[in-house]
């Protein structure tokens, strides 16, 4: 069966892949997906995870593959892309949106480099506050960080910034 | 020698390091004096082991080594190219965190000089990794000066540990084989250069906590040649134990 596809049809289609720690947020607000391609083999997706040492990195790729795959009934061929750095840059305005929705604080934009002042410094998803201090910069994720905030004394997490 | 042999010796010792002590550090779990401190070495140990994995990884595609899980799991202790100071049993919590200070900041300085290095792989795995490690010594640190400030007994009780661990840390910086040619080959700068970076990151801390940096003297070599504490075969039994039952499982 031969399937005539557009990089729009794809791009649908990831938008319906959900991160499995944040399931707010999908791989394309997360900037993870670095190239689309389509030729005769089927869709080409390059991808980066968040953190090097993200565990659930093979669990993203094998869901792209088959959300991709079964929406677009192509072959889809996912690939590590090392040459290009995840950093928290790469989340939407939305997705940080998203984020403190659910209850997360999200990473402060950065000039290429987190400086240790960054790191330390996040709102409040619960109250809006900026009197918050890192209580230690590992959660439950390796991608995010526990704070506690001053105003209303609510322990939250924060979406490092990277 | 060759680069292509040196390549691989200087990626090995750096992944058995970050292997082991990412092993050694998952023992907390469960432990940590308070929550977050469980959770933290957990996190960190985590990612230890992802930047070993990563490290194999780049031998198994450019150097035609085995299969990472394989490479991890199966060798014998002389074959492991680990310092000494990572083998060594967790110890009190104080060792443990100032193991983690002084081998976190060797990590981001070798890390800082991978990010220029003329051997692309490490130099694209050295973007990713430099940003997470800021978390690894920013942690250290904030302990480091928050128990060295909590009182006499507390500062002594790092002092000691400082004592204890420092001749050991020397052995992360044991020259390789083949390092004039990686140095000449713009591979990383070498270990003494970045032993003497070092230093002066960390001198900035420790003076910060009232500490005593000690001398130099006397830096524990060997690991990188393969002779080992009697620590590291008691180890991998137990880490390669479940890897051993079905080597050819999938996980």
């Amino acid at each position: 069966m031969q399937t005539i596809t557009t990089l729009q049809a794809v791009y649908n289609a990831l938008e319906h892949v959900m991160d499995p720690e944040i399931p707010v947020l999908n791989v394309l607000e997360l900037g993870m997906i670095t190239d689309v391609k389509i030729d005769l083999e089927g869709v080409h997706i390059k991808m980066i995870p968040t953190f090097s040492a993200c565990p659930a990195i093979d669990l993203i790729r094998e869901n792209i593959t088959n959300t991709v795959e079964r929406e677009l009934q192509m072959p889809a061929i996912v690939t590590v892309d090392k040459e290009v750095n995840w950093n928290s840059n790469r989340l939407s305005e939305e997705a940080k949106e998203k984020l403190r929705n659910y209850g997360i604080a999200a990473p402060v934009r950065h000039e290429g480099d987190v400086s240790l002042d960054l790191l330390e410094k996040a709102n409040c998803p619960h109250c809006g506050s900026e009197s918050t201090y890192l209580r230690s910069p590992f959660g439950s994720a390796l991608c995010r960080a526990l704070h506690v905030c001053r105003q209303c004394g609510m322990m939250f997490e924060q979406f490092k910034p990277l | 020698m060759q680069l292509q042999q040196a390549l691989p010796e200087l990626l090995t010792k750096i992944a058995d390091d970050e292997l082991i002590i990412g092993h050694r550090n998952s023992e907390w779990t469960g432990l940590g004096p308070v929550m977050e401190e469980d959770i933290a070495f957990s996190s960190m140990a985590q990612d230890k082991i992802g930047h070993a994995w990563a490290l194999y990884r780049i031998l198994q595609e450019h150097f035609g080594g085995g299969d990472p899980d394989h490479f991890a799991f199966m060798r014998q202790a002389g074959e492991y190219k680990c310092c000494h100071f990572v083998e060594l049993p967790i110890g009190s919590y104080e060792f443990s965190l100032m193991r983690h200070f002084l081998f976190d900041h060797a990590e981001t300085v070798r890390y800082q000089s991978f990010a220029q290095s003329s051997f692309v792989p490490l130099q694209q795995l050295a973007g990713k990794i430099k940003g997470e490690l800021k978390y690894h010594t920013l942690h250290a640190d904030a302990w480091i000066l928050q128990l060295c400030t909590a009182g006499e007994d507390s500062r002594q009780r790092m002092q000691h540990a400082l004592d204890q661990c420092f001749q050991l840390a020397g052995g992360i910086f044991e020259p390789g084989a083949g390092e004039a040619l990686l140095i000449a080959e713009k591979v990383y700068p070498g270990e003494e250069a970045l032993c003497e970076q070092w230093l002066k990151n960390i001198s900035h801390v420790i003076e910060k906590a009232g500490l005593r940096l000690p001398q130099m003297t006397t830096p524990v070599y060997g690991g990188r040649t393969g002779q080992h504490t009697q620590h590291l075969q008691q180890l991998l039994n137990e880490m390669g134990e479940v890897f051993r039952l079905d080597p050819e499982a999938t996980w």
